[in-house]
């Protein structure tokens, strides 16, 4: 069990700007992500796309304003608990018990939700029941790749991790089978022309504008059914089943915790931003409000209130006092200055 | 106005006024039509705005973008009149245009 003076779900934009609101006030936290990098839809959704409305910062991209963020909470070191969801939370006195998929434990004052728009979930093929293979031959990501070794592999997408995973696979697996959509893909050349030359060289193979139709077996998949633009059908026999159709936000375990609701965010006051119970807070996107716009640099501001509330229940013996970041001492000692 | 058409899952049909210039999947949201989720606010970052174009309008529509097409992959059960509504905007030549919305987006 990890104590700590506060959780906060997701590690995007407003979730790291909370971790320095925080830090400035000597609280630590605790960042759970269920991604494996930091910065939420500006990793995710646009890295390379331009930002123009962060003030005082004229033209940044989703990812530049992530590392800045990052670099921003360097010197409170932070520990990221990433590639796990935030399942449950549960009462206990004046705290929270806060449990991950990973069954991580934590027990904090304050739980500060910045969960967006839900948390990044893969994409699943449109067959019916398919979870029944999850627990066996069905895969959304790599995690050993051994596990391959000598299989039959039916691999579904066309972008980077998709022909990545073909290339590299190809040089241990039995068989590799290639299924995407169209015939263009959205890799980088180079790994397409790498993919095509193990084709042309019949190492893999490639079925383009073809569909998965559905999966058989009982517990594992033994047979792939795809079907292409023309209704033809075919069938490959597979160990096992990669696909790679990207990741979607999905609310989650976020419905489950008691919180107020309003069609997919969570009602907060806009003095600290607490729910309506105490010391569950929630900022950025999740959050909803009267005039609320979802908006990063509203989801600054929402952080730095409730840090303030933060700061009370994790210290009730202490007492607030107002300070700028330009004159403190007290700040300048957390920020590492001398 | 240009009327446009929407026809979810279940067969309810709706049809709405979508002002000039606005994309099909604004007049969606605008006109509380469940279906849409368009989680990327119209950037084309999603893929949680897919729609499939009735038959008739298909050759009306302007020309995929490389991005849409990208996007697409993303869909969920696309098929060859499938778009992403976010990049469709509205106008006199649109008019009675009519757009089925899948079982889920994603
Ligand atoms: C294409 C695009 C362009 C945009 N352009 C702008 C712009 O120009 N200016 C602007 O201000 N805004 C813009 N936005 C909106 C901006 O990106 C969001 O407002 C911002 O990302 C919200 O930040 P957040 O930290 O609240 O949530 P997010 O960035 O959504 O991050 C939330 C994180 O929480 C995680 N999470 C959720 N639930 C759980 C859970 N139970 N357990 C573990 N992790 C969980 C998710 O995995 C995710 O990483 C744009 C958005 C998009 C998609
Ligand atoms: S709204 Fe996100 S792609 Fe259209």
């Amino acid at each position: 069990m990890i104590k700590t003076d506060a959780v906060i779900i997701g590690a995007g934009p407003v979730g790291l700007f909370a971790v320095f609101e925080l830090g400035i006030l000597g609280l630590n936290a605790h960042v759970v992500d269920n991604l494996d990098k930091a910065g939420g839809q500006c990793i995710e959704l646009y890295p390379d796309k331009p930002i123009y409305d962060i003030p005082a910062l004229p033209i940044c991209t989703g990812e530049s304003l992530t590392k800045n963020l990052l670099e921003q909470i360097k010197p409170f070191k932070t520990t990221f608990h990433l590639n796990q969801r935030v399942d449950s939370i549960t009462k206990k006195d004046k705290h929270w018990i806060v449990e991950t998929s990973d069954k991580t434990v934590f027990e904090t004052p304050n739980i500060i939700i910045a969960g967006g728009v839900g948390s990044f979930e893969p994409r699943k093929p449109p067959i019916k029941g398919i979870e029944r293979f999850e627990q066996h031959n069905l895969f959304y990501s790599v995690k050993n790749k051994k596990n391959f070794d000598n299989q039959k592999v039916c691999i579904f997408g066309g972008g980077d991790s998709a022909l990545d995973w073909v290339i590299e696979l190809s040089k241990t697996a039995k068989k590799i089978f290639l299924v995407h959509r169209r015939d263009e893909f959205r890799a980088a050349q180079h790994t397409v022309n790498q993919m095509m030359k193990l084709k042309d060289e019949a190492k893999i193979e490639l079925y383009t504008n073809y569909q998965p139709k559905n999966f058989a077996g009982e517990a594992k998949i033994e047979k792939v059914i795809i079907e292409n633009n023309k209704k033809e059908i075919k069938e490959l026999e597979v160990d096992s089943v990669l696909a790679f159709f990207g990741l979607k936000m999905e609310l989650g375990p976020i419905v489950n915790w008691g919180l107020n609701l309003d069609n997919k965010t969570i009602i907060v006051n806009t003095e600290n931003f607490e729910t309506n119970e105490k010391g569950i807070f929630a900022v950025g996107d999740i959050c909803t409000y009267p005039g609320k716009l979802k908006l990063i640099l509203c989801g600054f501001h929402e952080a730095a209130l409730a840090a303030q509330e933060c700061f009370k229940r994790a210290k009730p013996d202490e007492k607030y006092i107002f300070r700028f970041t330009t004159s403190s001492s007290d700040i300048h000692k957390r920020l590492g200055i001398k | 106005m240009p009327k446009v058409t929407y026809i979810e899952f279940n067969g309810t049909e709706h049809i709405v006024e979508v002002d000039k210039g606005l994309s099909i999947m604004e007049g969606a949201v605008q006109n509380n039509i469940q279906g849409i989720d368009a989680d990327c606010g119209g950037s084309c970052a999603c893929a949680t705005c897919h729609v499939y174009v009735d038959d008739d309008w298909i050759d009306k529509l302007p020309e995929q973008s490389d991005a849409e097409k990208d996007m697409l992959d993303f869909a969920f059960e696309t098929k060859a009149s499938s778009r992403l509504s976010c990049q469709i905007f509205v106008d006199e030549n649109l008019n009675g245009v009519v757009v089925s919305l899948p079982e889920k987006q994603g």
